[in-house]
C-alpha cells in the first residue's frame, strides 16, 4: 500500500467514525441516564433533514464555515426537539421505550420525504459542499500526522474530537455525571440521596437528541450532495458502537473507528488497489460493517456492562 | 353495573386504548394535510379515509392484497413479542423468503406446474426460517442484542438477495429478476369477488396461518413455554423449560412467517419482482405498527393489517390531490406513538370506571 493510499483510507475513515462517535456518544448519555433511545436513527435522519434544508435554503446568500456552524446549531436543536418525545414517552408516561424510539424512527424519514415534496417538490435535498479544508494552516506542515488529520478535513471532525473530550470529563468529573450515572445504575438509591431522577433522565435524552442530530448532519456533509430522507442505519450502527464500546467513551471512540473503517473499507474498496484486485462482487464489501458488527458482538456481548436501569421507567415505590 | 363490568374487561381496555391511538393519528393526520394544502385537507382525510374502498370493488381487492404481505410481518413480529423478543428484522427475513421463493419458481421446473408454488411457499419459509433463526441463536448462546442482529442481518440480507437475484434469476434489462411464470399463486376465486383487483388466495393463507398461530400461542403446551420464556426467562429456567431452544424456536418461526410474506407477495401474477437496488423492503418494518396496534394477538393482527392496508390504497388514491402518500406514514407512526402512551390511556379508563363503580353504590 502506498503512503498516499493510507493517508486516503485514514481521511475516508474520519468521514464515517466522527459521526457514529458523535451519535454513539449521545447515546451513552440517554442511556447511562436509564433511557434506551432506539430512536437515533430517525433523530440524525430529522437532523440532517432540517440543517440540510437550511443550508439549501441560505447557500445563495451565505458560504463557508459559518453556514456550516449555523446548521451544525439547527440539527442539534433540531434532533433536541424530537428527543423531547421520547423523553415524554418514557420518561412521564412510562411507555415502553423500545415502541417510542421505533414510532419516532417511522415517523422521521416519512416527515422529512413529505416535507421535502411539499416544500421543493422533490424528494432530494441538494446542497453545494464548500466547508472542505484542504490544508489547515500549519497544522498541515507536521510530517505525517498533518496529511492524516489536517488535509482535506472538516471543522466537523475538530468538534466531534472536541464533544469525546468534553463528554467525558462531563460524565466522569463532575456532580452532574456522577448522578447521571447513578440514574441509569440504581435510580431509587439516586432518588433517596435527592437527585431529581426524571430531571437527570430529560437531561440525558436531550443530549442525545442533540448528538444524533448532529451526527446526521455531520455524516452527509463529506459524503454527499443530496439528501434522501435516510441515513442507512447510522443511527443502528452507533447504537452497536455503543455496545461494543461498552457504554465508556475511551471504547466508544475505539468502537467507532473501528466501524468506520469497515465502511470505508465498504464504500470506498475501489479507491484502493489491493482490495479491487481481489476480484470480490460489490455486494459483499457493502455488507461488510454490518457482518463485523454481528461478528464483533457474538464475542463482546457474554458480558455486558449495560447500565443496570436502562430501559425500565422508573418507580419510586421499589425504592 | 354492566358498563363497570366492560370497563374492567382487560382485553376491552387495551382494544380502546389502541383506538384512541388511532383517533389521535387521524387527527393529527387532518392538521397535517390542513397545514400542507388547507383547501383540499378535507376532500384529502376522506380520501383516506375511504382508503381501498374510493376504488369500489377493485379497491377493496387491491386493500387485501396490499394487507396480505403486512399481516404475516405483523405475525412474524408479534409472534416474537409475544415470547420476549424484538424482531425489527422482517425485512430482511422477508426478502431472503420472497428470493427463495422466487428461484424456486424460476428454477425447478421439474416440479408439476400446479405443486410449484406450494414448494416456493416452503422454501420461502425455510430461508426466512434460518434468517430469523441466526438471531435466535446468537441472542440464546451468545447474549447478543437480537435488535442489533437483527437490524444488521436486514441490510446482510438486502445485500445477499442483490447478489443472488444477479448471479441467478437476472433480468439484466429490466435490472430486476425474473417472473416465475409456473409458480403464480392461484387467484382462489377472489378474482370473481373483486374483479380486477391483485387480490389472490394470499390473503386466505395469511389469514389461516394467523388463526394457527393464535392456536400454538394460546392452546398448546408449546406456545405456553414460548410465552413463559417471554415474560421471564429465569423463572422459566427453573420450572424446566429449555429457554435457549424457546428463543431460538421462537426466532425460527418469526422468520418463516416473515419469509412466507415475502414469497406470496412475489409470487403473484401482478409483476412484482425484486428490484436490485439498496432499499430495505419495507413490508418488513411496517409489520411492526401492524403488530403493535394488534397487541400482538394474531387475530388482532388479521385487523390491524387490514386497517394499515386499507391506510395506504389511502395513501395510494390521495395522490390524485396532489398530497405526498407519506402522509400515511406519518399517521402510522403517531398512532403508535400515542399506542405506546397507552398505559396513561389505561389508566384513564381505570379512572372512569372507578368513578363509575363510586355513583353506582
Amino acid at each position: 500500500m502506498t503512503l498516499s493510499t493510507f493517508y486516503f483510507l485514514v481521511q475516508q475513515t474520519m468521514f464515517y467514525s466522527i459521526p457514529l462517535l458523535i451519535v454513539a456518544l449521545g447515546g451513552m448519555y440517554s442511556e447511562r441516564s436509564g433511557v434506551v433511545n432506539i430512536a437515533l436513527e430517525g433523530t440524525m435522519v430529522i437532523g440532517a433533514f432540517v440543517s440540510l434544508y437550511f443550508m439549501n435554503q441560505m447557500q445563495s446568500t451565505m458560504s463557508g464555515q459559518l453556514l456550516l456552524v449555523l446548521s451544525m446549531l439547527i440539527a442539534a436543536a433540531t434532533g433536541m426537539l424530537l428527543s423531547l418525545f421520547h423523553a415524554y414517552a418514557s420518561i412521564n408516561m412510562k411507555a415502553n421505550q423500545v415502541i417510542s424510539g421505533t414510532a419516532l424512527n417511522l415517523f422521521a424519514p416519512a416527515f422529512a420525504i413529505f416535507t421535502a415534496r411539499m416544500l421543493i417538490g422533490v424528494q432530494q435535498v441538494t446542497f453545494m459542499n464548500t466547508y472542505r479544508i484542504p490544508l489547515v494552516p500549519y497544522l498541515s506542515d507536521i510530517p505525517v500526522l498533518g496529511d492524516l488529520f489536517f488535509k482535506n478535513t472538516y471543522i466537523t471532525t475538530f468538534v466531534g474530537f472536541g464533544i469525546l473530550i468534553i463528554a467525558t470529563f462531563v460524565l466522569y468529573k463532575t456532580r452532574f455525571g456522577l448522578r447521571l450515572r447513578a440514574c441509569g445504575e440504581h435510580p431509587q438509591a439516586a432518588d433517596a440521596a435527592g437527585v431529581n431522577v426524571k430531571k437527570m433522565r430529560y437531561i440525558g435524552v436531550l443530549i442525545s437528541g442533540a448528538l444524533a442530530g448532529l451526527g446526521g448532519l455531520v455524516l452527509m456533509v463529506p459524503v454527499t450532495t443530496a439528501f434522501d430522507g435516510q441515513v442507512g442505519g447510522y443511527g443502528f450502527l452507533a447504537l452497536a458502537v455503543l455496545i461494543f464500546g461498552q457504554w465508556r467513551p475511551g471504547r466508544i471512540l475505539f468502537a467507532a473507528f473501528f466501524f468506520g473503517l469497515m465502511k470505508t473499507i465498504s464504500a470506498a474498496y475501489t479507491g484502493i488497489p489491493i482490495l479491487l484486485a481481489l476480484g470480490i462482487p460489490s455486494y459483499m464489501f457493502k455488507m461488510i460493517p454490518y457482518l463485523a458488527t454481528i461478528i464483533i458482538l457474538t464475542f463482546t456481548s457474554k458480558k455486558s456492562a449495560a447500565p443496570r436501569a436502562a430501559g425500565e421507567p422508573y418507580d419510586a415505590g421499589k425504592r | 353495573m354492566n358498563v363497570k363490568k366492560l370497563l374492567n374487561n382487560r382485553s376491552f381496555k387495551s382494544v380502546s386504548a389502541s383506538i384512541i391511538a388511532i383517533l389521535f393519528g387521524l387527527l393529527i393526520g387532518y392538521i397535517i394535510l390542513l397545514i400542507s394544502n388547507p383547501a383540499q385537507a378535507t376532500r384529502g382525510f376522506i380520501i383516506i379515509l375511504n382508503g381501498g374502498f374510493n376504488g369500489g370493488l377493485r379497491g377493496v381487492g387491491n386493500t387485501l392484497h396490499n394487507a396480505m404481505p403486512i399481516i404475516l410481518t405483523g405475525l412474524s413480529v408479534g409472534f416474537a413479542f409475544k415470547t420476549g423478543l424484538f424482531n425489527i428484522g422482517a425485512s430482511g427475513q422477508f426478502i431472503l423468503g420472497a428470493f427463495a421463493a422466487i428461484y424456486i419458481g424460476v428454477k425447478w421446473t421439474f416440479i408439476p406446474v400446479g405443486y410449484l408454488w406450494i414448494v416456493a411457499l416452503i422454501g420461502a419459509m425455510i430461508a426466512g426460517g434460518i434468517w430469523g433463526a441466526i438471531v435466535g441463536v446468537l441472542k440464546a448462546f451468545r447474549n447478543v442484542n437480537e435488535v442489533i442482529t437483527s437490524i444488521m442481518l436486514n441490510y446482510v440480507g438486502m445485500y445477499l438477495v442483490n447478489f443472488l437475484v444477479v448471479s441467478t434469476v437476472f433480468d439484466l434489462t429490466r435490472n430486476q429478476s425474473l417472473s416465475p411464470l409456473n409458480a403464480y399463486l392461484p387467484r382462489g376465486g377472489l378474482d370473481v369477488l373483486f374483479p380486477l383487483s391483485s387480490a389472490n388466495i394470499g390473503i386466505i393463507i395469511a389469514i389461516v396461518i394467523a388463526v394457527i398461530m393464535y392456536i400454538i400461542l394460546e392452546k398448546t403446551t408449546f406456545g405456553f413455554e414460548l410465552k413463559a420464556v417471554g415474560y421471564n426467562r429465569e423463572a422459566s429456567r427453573y420450572a424446566g423449560i429449555n429457554e435457549k431452544k424457546s428463543i431460538i424456536f421462537s426466532m425460527m418461526i418469526a422468520g418463516a412467517l416473515a419469509g412466507l410474506g415475502g414469497g406470496l407477495l412475489y409470487l403473484s401474477d401482478i409483476g412484482k419482482h425484486i428490484e436490485v437496488v439498496d432499499i430495505l423492503a419495507a413490508e418488513g418494518f411496517n409489520g411492526i405498527p401492524v403488530a403493535l396496534l394488534g397487541l400482538s394477538n394474531p387475530i388482532g393482527i388479521i385487523f390491524s393489517g387490514l386497517f394499515v392496508g386499507h391506510m395506504n390504497m389511502g395513501g395510494f388514491y390521495i395522490q390524485r390531490l396532489r398530497f405526498v402518500p407519506e402522509v400515511i406514514n406519518m399517521m402510522i407512526s403517531i398512532i403508535i406513538y400515542f399506542s405506546a402512551l397507552s398505559l396513561a390511556f389505561k389508566s384513564f379508563i381505570e379512572n372512569l370506571s372507578k368513578k363509575l363503580g363510586g355513583r353506582t353504590k
